[in-house]
C-alpha cells in the first residue's frame, strides 16, 4: 500500500456531492411546482376524484282515469350491475354470479367481454328487473363479491293484456334522433321518455326532474361517504278523461276483431275510451324489450304499434252520408230529394248499383239515411257536385287532423278538385262525385275524424276537439293544452239536424240497417257504413278474398238529443256496418248501466263475504269459478217477436249465477294492487255507490238464453 | 486487528438519519394501508427494519477487505444465482426474479447489487493509475453487463438500471477521461432507440409513453401517473394530516405503500413534510460522501461511494417518478418502501459503509 497515489482525489467526490445536490434542487423544484405552484388544480382533481354524482332518478308520474282510478303506475326495479376497476375484467367470479343470478354463464361472459372495452367507470348492467331471491343473493355476497352492485329504478307498470296500450303509449330509453332534436334539447342520454301516446304527448309533464347524490366513492367506485344530496322531483300524475268502465266495455267489446273503437263527450271533446287491436304489451318496453319481440311486432302484419283509432285511414263508406245529408239540407236539396231506388241508376254513362239486393223503391232523406240507400246519395252527391260536397266535409273536419293530444294523428283524405290537381296533376272526373257521395273514392277517413265530425251532427254544429287529459290539470304553458276547450260552431238548420239524427235513431230500429244492435230503452241514434277496401271488379279477380272483405263502421251517440256520448266503431273486415253497431252498443250499454247504477254485462260481481265499497282495495279478487254460486231456474214467459199468431209462449231455464253484478272497476287490468294508493284522497270525489237492495242478488239475464230445461206444451 | 474496532466509530448520526427515515416510513405504511387488505403491514416492515439493523451490524464486524477477498467467488456466485432463477426462478406477473424456498422469496438481483459495489470497488482498489485507459473502461464495463443482462432478461428493467450508476460512480471516481466519458455518452445515446425497438417489452415502452403524454391513457397505464401526481398536488403546503390523503385512502393512488409511498406521504404531510423527507436524504447521503473522504483507503471510498450511488439513484428515480419527471420504473423508496428485500439490501449496504468508517483509522 503505498499512500497518497491511492487515495481517490477528494475534487471527484465534491463533484458527486454538487451532483447529489443538483439531483434535491431538482425534485424539490419538482414538489413544489406541484404542491405550491399547482396546488388548486390537483385538489380540484382529487375532489373530483373521490366525490361522484350520483343520480337520483324521478319516478314518473301515475296515470289516472277520469274518476282518480290508477290506469299506468310504478314499481320498484333492481337491476344488477358489475361495477369493474380499473379496466380490469372480473372474470374469476363470473360463474358464481351467474348461477346467482340465473344466467348462462357463458352468455354472461361473453357479454362482459363485449363491454369491456367500456370505460372502467361505467359499470355493466348484466340483469335487469331482478327477483327478490336474487337481490338477496347479491346482498349476502358483498364481501366474496365486491365487483357486484345494484340500482334501483322506477319502472312503468302497465296494464296487462295489452289494454289501453296505444292510447297510454309506452316508455323507452331516449335516441339519438330525439337527442338531436331540439325540441328534446332538455334531456339527457340514458333518460327515459315517452315514445308515444300520451307517455310521449306528456313526457314533460309526467317526466319530473333527476335529483342528484354527491358521494364519496374510493377507486373502484364504491361509496364510502355522502356529502349532500338534491332530492328528484317526481312526475306529476296525469289525469286522463278516459272513464275505466267504459274502456273495459270497449275492450272487451271489441275482443280480438282487428278495428278501433273511440268514445268521445261530445260537450267537450273529452274522450272516455280509446281502443284499437290488435294490441301490445307495453310491459315488455319498461325493462328491455328485446330486438326479436322488437322485431316481430314491426313485422306483424296486423301493426299492432299503429293506433288505429287516429292513425288509420280508411274509406268511410256509408257513414260518410250523415255529412252528405248536412251538405244537402245546408243547400236546400236534400230535403225536397227524392228518388225511386230499384236497385242502381246510371250517372256519366256508367251504373252505379245500390247495395241493396231488391230495390228500396221510393226514397227520401229519412229512409236514405236509415236504409242507407245508394241511389239516394248518389243523386245527391250529383246534385252537389265535389266542390260543395268538399266544403261541408272540411267544415266537419274530414281530410284534416282533428289535432287530438296524441302524437302522429294521421290527417285522412278528403278529395275535391283542387287536391286532385294537386297530388294526381289531374282533372276531377265528375264520375267521381258519384263514388264519394257513399263514402267510397279517394275518401279516406281515421276513426276519431269520423267521431268528431259525428259528434259536430250530433250536437247541431258544435265542434270540440278530441282530447284526452283536463286542459285545466295540465300546466298552463302546455304546449297543446289551451285549444282543447276551444270550440267551433258550424251553422246546421235546427230543422235538418232534428230530421237527420231522427232518422238515424231509425238505423237500430226493425226498418234500419242495424237493427240486431238495438238495446231497448235507449234512444241511440247512429250511422252504419261498409266500405270496400279494393273494388268490385277487382274483388271478383283475386282469389283470397277474405283479406279483402268490407270494413264495418258505426258512429252513433245517445241521447238523441243533447246527446251525453258519442262512440265511432271501426271493425275491419267486419263486412256489415251493423256488426260494428253491436259494439258500439255495448260500449253505450255500459255508459247507460253506468248513469242508471244497474248491473253491467261485463263486469263480475263483488266476493260474496264483502260488499264492493268494503272490499280491501288491493286485495285480488277470487277466481270466477269459486264465486259462482249455485244456478239459478227462472221462468220465462213471451210471445215471438214479428210472428202474428200472438201466442204466449213459456219455458223455464237454469241460468249459472255467476257474472253480471255491477262492480266499478277499481284500477286498470294488473293495477289492481295500486288502486289502494288512490283510494282515501282521490276516490273521494266518486259518486256515492247506492247500498245493495234485495234484487240486487238474483241473477240478470243478458243476451242468449241457454237451451230451455222445459218449455210449454211439452211433457216433463 | 479487531481490537482496532471500536463502536464509538461507528457513524451514530447516519444511523439515527436512516432511524427516523425507516420510522416514517413506517408510519406511512400504517396510514396508507389502513382499512386495506394490505393492514397491518407496517408491523411487518419493523421486523424486517429490526433483521435489517442486526445484519448490518454482522456485516460491520466483518473486516471489508476479507469481503473484497471473497469477490471473485461472490461474483462467480452471482451469475450462478442470476442464471438459476431464470431457469427455476418463480413466475410472477410474467416475470422471473424470485428462488421460492419456502421460508422466504430469494431475488438475487437485489444483492447482485451488493456484489457489484464490492467488485467495482476491488476492481478500482488494484487500479491505482490516474486515468482510466480505454481498455481497462471496457473491461470495468463488461463485469456490470453480464448480471445487467442477465437481469434485463428476467425481466427487471428497474433493478437493471441501478446496476449502471454503480460502474458510472466507479469509473468517474476510477479516473474516466472526459473523452472516454463523452463516447460512452454518444453510444448510449445511439442504442436507445435500438432497445426501444428490441430491447423493451411491450409494458415498458407504455410506461415510457405514458411517461410523455399521461392522459393519452387516463384510466390505463397512465392512470398511475396522474393518480401520483394528483395525490402530490393536492397536498398542498401542510398536507391533509395522517390516513386523511383522499388519494391514498381512497385507493386511488396504486401501491401507496410501496413504489408510491413518497406520493402517499407528500399528500398527507405537504411540501413541508416532503421538504423534510427529502432533506433526511440529503443528510444521508451527504454523511456517506463524508465518510467516504475519511475513508482509510481507496477501496473503502469505492465501497461507500457505490452505496451512494445506489441510494441516489432510488432516490431520484423514485421521488422523480411521483413528481412526473421520469417514467414508472417500478423502483422502491429506500428504508421508506415496504418490501423485505428492499430494506435488507439498504441495511447490508450500510453495514458495508459502517464496516469501512470503523476501521478508518486501522492504517
Amino acid at each position: 500500500m503505498n499512500g497518497r497515489e491511492e487515495k481517490v482525489p477528494l475534487i471527484r467526490l465534491a463533484i458527486v456531492q454538487y451532483v447529489v445536490l443538483g439531483i434535491f434542487v431538482l425534485l424539490i423544484f419538482g414538489l413544489w411546482r406541484l404542491q405550491i405552484l399547482h396546488s388548486d388544480t390537483y385538489a380540484n382533481m382529487a375532489e373530483q376524484n373521490r366525490v361522484k354524482e350520483v343520480p337520483i332518478l324521478a319516478p314518473r308520474g301515475r296515470l289516472l282515469d277520469r274518476e282518480g282510478r290508477p290506469v299506468v303506475d310504478n314499481y320498484p326495479s333492481f337491476s344488477a350491475l358489475l361495477l369493474r376497476s380499473q379496466g380490469k375484467a372480473c372474470d374469476g367470479n363470473l360463474d358464481v354470479i351467474a348461477e346467482g343470478l340465473h344466467l348462462d354463464p357463458v352468455e354472461l361472459k361473453t357479454r362482459v367481454k363485449k363491454l369491456s372495452a367500456l370505460p372502467g367507470y361505467q359499470p355493466i348492467f348484466i340483469k335487469y328487473d331482478i327477483t327478490p331471491d336474487e337481490l338477496a343473493f347479491i346482498e349476502s355476497h358483498r364481501n366474496e363479491l365486491p365487483e357486484l352492485d345494484t340500482i334501483i329504478v322506477h319502472r312503468r307498470l302497465y296494464p296487462k293484456n295489452g289494454f289501453m296500450a296505444h292510447l297510454v303509449g309506452y316508455v323507452g330509453e331516449v335516441s339519438e334522433d330525439m337527442l338531436n332534436n331540439p325540441r328534446y334539447e332538455l334531456y339527457n342520454s340514458g333518460d327515459v321518455v315517452g315514445q308515444s301516446g300520451v307517455e310521449a304527448e306528456y313526457n314533460d309533464m309526467l317526466m319530473g326532474k333527476n335529483g342528484s347524490r354527491r358521494v364519496l366513492v374510493n377507486s373502484k367506485g364504491k361509496e364510502v361517504g355522502e356529502l349532500s344530496d338534491s332530492p328528484a322531483v317526481a312526475g306529476q300524475t296525469l289525469q286522463l278523461t278516459i272513464d275505466l268502465d267504459l274502456q273495459i266495455a270497449a275492450e272487451e267489446a271489441i275482443g280480438d276483431k282487428p278495428g278501433a273503437i273511440v268514445a268521445m263527450d261530445p260537450k267537450t271533446g273529452e274522450v272516455l275510451a280509446m281502443v284499437s287491436r290488435p294490441t301490445f304489451d307495453p310491459n315488455a318496453f319498461a325493462v328491455r324489450i328485446s330486438s326479436k319481440e322488437w322485431n316481430a311486432l314491426l313485422t306483424d302484419p296486423g301493426k299492432p304499434l299503429l293506433n288505429k283509432a287516429i292513425q288509420a285511414q280508411l274509406a268511410p263508406g256509408s257513414v260518410f252520408k250523415i255529412i252528405m245529408s248536412v251538405a244537402g239540407w245546408q243547400e236546400g236539396i236534400a230535403q225536397n230529394l227524392h228518388v225511386n231506388c230499384g236497385g242502381g241508376a246510371s250517372f256519366y254513362g256508367r251504373y252505379f248499383k245500390c247495395w241493396v239486393k231488391g230495390a228500396h223503391g221510393s226514397v227520401g232523406l229519412t229512409k236514405g239515411i236509415y236504409q242507407s240507400c245508394d241511389v239516394f246519395f248518389y243523386t245527391l252527391a250529383e246534385r252537389l257536385g265535389i266542390g260543395r260536397i268538399a266544403k261541408y266535409a272540411a267544415a266537419l273536419g274530414l281530410g284534416q287532423k282533428t289535432g287530438i293530444d296524441l302524437p302522429q294523428e294521421v290527417s285522412g283524405v278528403m278529395p275535391s278538385e283542387e287536391w286532385k290537381l294537386k297530388n294526381f296533376r289531374q282533372k276531377w272526373y265528375a264520375g267521381e262525385t258519384i263514388s264519394v257521395g257513399i263514402g267510397q273514392g279517394a275518401v279516406a277517413t281515421t276513426p276519431v275524424q269520423l267521431l268528431r265530425a259525428a259528434s259536430a251532427i250530433s250536437m247541431g254544429g258544435l265542434m270540440v276537439r278530441p282530447h284526452v287529459v283536463f286542459p285545466d290539470k295540465v300546466p298552463g304553458n302546455y304546449r297543446s293544452a289551451l285549444h282543447y276547450t276551444d270550440k267551433k260552431e258550424i251553422p246546421i238548420d235546427p230543422a235538418g239536424w232534428q230530421t237527420i239524427t231522427d232518422a238515424m235513431s231509425e238505423v237500430l230500429l226493425p226498418q234500419g240497417t242495424a237493427p240486431s244492435a238495438h238495446i231497448a230503452g235507449v234512444d241511440i241514434a247512429g250511422k252504419t257504413g261498409s266500405a270496400q277496401t279494393i273494388s268490385n271488379t277487382l274483388k271478383a279477380k283475386v282469389a283470397n278474398k277474405g283479406a279483402y272483405k268490407d270494413n264495418g263502421w258505426f258512429v252513433g251517440f245517445t241521447p238523441r238529443r243533447n246527446p251525453d256520448i258519442v262512440v265511432c266503431v271501426l271493425f275491419e273486415g267486419g263486412e256489415h256496418g251493423a256488426l260494428a253497431a253491436r259494439l258500439a252498443t255495448r260500449v253505450i250499454k255500459a255508459y247507460e248501466d253506468k248513469k242508471n247504477h244497474k248491473p253491467m254485462q261485463h263486469l263480475k260481481p263483488p266476493a260474496e263475504d264483502s260488499t264492493p265499497g268494503e272490499r280491501a282495495p288491493g286485495s285480488v279478487p277470487p277466481p270466477a269459478a269459486a264465486r259462482a254460486s249455485k244456478p239459478t231456474e227462472i221462468t220465462g214467459l213471451w210471445s215471438e217477436g214479428g210472428s202474428d199468431s200472438g201466442h204466449l209462449l213459456a219455458a223455464r231455464f237454469r241460468v249459472e249465477n255467476g257474472e253480471q253484478k255491477f262492480r266499478r272497476a277499481v284500477a286498470a287490468p294488473g293495477l289492481e294492487q295500486f288502486a289502494m294508493n288512490t283510494a282515501p284522497g282521490q276516490n273521494n270525489n266518486l259518486p256515492e255507490r247506492k247500498k245493495h237492495a234485495p234484487w240486487d242478488n238474483l241473477p240478470v239475464v243478458v243476451g242468449v238464453l241457454p237451451e230451455p230445461l222445459w218449455r210449454a206444451g211439452e211433457t216433463r | 486487528m479487531s481490537r482496532y474496532i471500536r463502536f464509538r466509530d461507528f457513524d451514530w448520526v447516519l444511523f439515527v438519519f436512516v432511524l427516523i427515515i425507516c420510522a416514517l416510513g413506517v408510519s406511512e405504511i400504517y396510514s396508507a394501508t389502513l382499512h386495506t387488505k394490505f393492514e397491518g403491514m407496517h408491523l411487518k416492515q419493523v421486523y424486517w427494519i429490526i433483521v435489517g439493523v442486526a445484519l448490518m451490524f454482522l456485516i460491520s464486524l466483518v473486516n471489508y477487505q476479507a469481503l473484497l477477498e471473497m469477490v471473485p467467488w461472490l461474483y462467480g456466485f452471482s451469475l450462478v444465482s442470476l442464471v438459476s432463477v431464470l431457469l427455476f426462478g418463480k413466475k410472477y406477473l410474467g416475470a422471473r426474479r424470485w428462488i421460492d424456498f419456502r421460508i422466504f422469496h430469494f431475488q438475487p438481483s437485489e444483492w447482485v447489487k451488493l456484489v457489484l459495489i464490492l467488485t467495482m470497488a476491488k476492481y478500482f482498489a488494484d487500479y491505482t493509475e490516474k486515468e482510466l485507459p480505454f481498455r481497462e473502461l471496457v473491461n470495468a464495463g463488461l463485469v456490470v453487463l453480464f448480471p445487467m443482462l442477465l437481469v434485463l432478461k428476467q425481466p427487471d428493467l428497474g433493478t437493471t438500471l441501478t446496476y449502471i450508476p454503480i460502474s458510472i460512480m466507479a469509473l468517474i471516481l476510477g479516473g474516466m477521461k472526459a473523452k472516454h466519458g463523452l463516447i460512452l455518452l454518444i453510444i448510449a445515446s445511439v442504442l436507445t432507440p435500438v432497445a426501444w425497438k428490441w430491447g423493451l417489452k411491450p409494458y415498458q415502452k407504455e410506461r415510457i409513453a405514458t411517461f410523455v403524454e399521461p392522459e393519452a391513457d387516463s384510466h390505463g397505464s397512465g392512470y398511475q401517473v396522474i393518480q401520483s401526481l394528483v395525490a402530490v398536488g393536492s397536498g398542498g403546503m401542510w398536507g391533509k394530516g395522517v390516513a386523511k390523503g383522499t388519494q391514498t385512502q381512497g385507493q386511488f393512488l396504486p401501491v401507496p405503500h410501496t413504489d408510491f409511498i413518497f406520493a402517499a406521504w407528500s399528500e398527507e404531510h405537504g411540501f413541508v413534510g416532503a421538504l423534510l423527507l427529502l432533506l433526511l436524504y440529503f443528510g444521508v447521503l451527504m454523511r456517506l460522501i463524508h465518510d467516504a473522504q475519511t475513508a482509510p483507503d481507496r477501496a473503502g471510498v469505492f465501497l461507500i461511494m457505490g452505496v451512494v450511488a445506489v441510494l441516489a439513484f432510488h432516490v431520484l428515480v423514485n421521488v422523480g417518478m411521483v413528481v412526473g419527471f421520469v417514467p414508472v420504473t417500478g423502483i422502491p423508496l429506500p428504508l421508506m418502501s415496504y418490501g423485505g428485500s428492499s430494506i435488507l439490501f439498504t441495511f447490508a449496504a450500510l453495514g458495508i459503509v459502517m464496516n469501512v468508517r470503523m476501521r478508518r483509522f486501522v492504517n
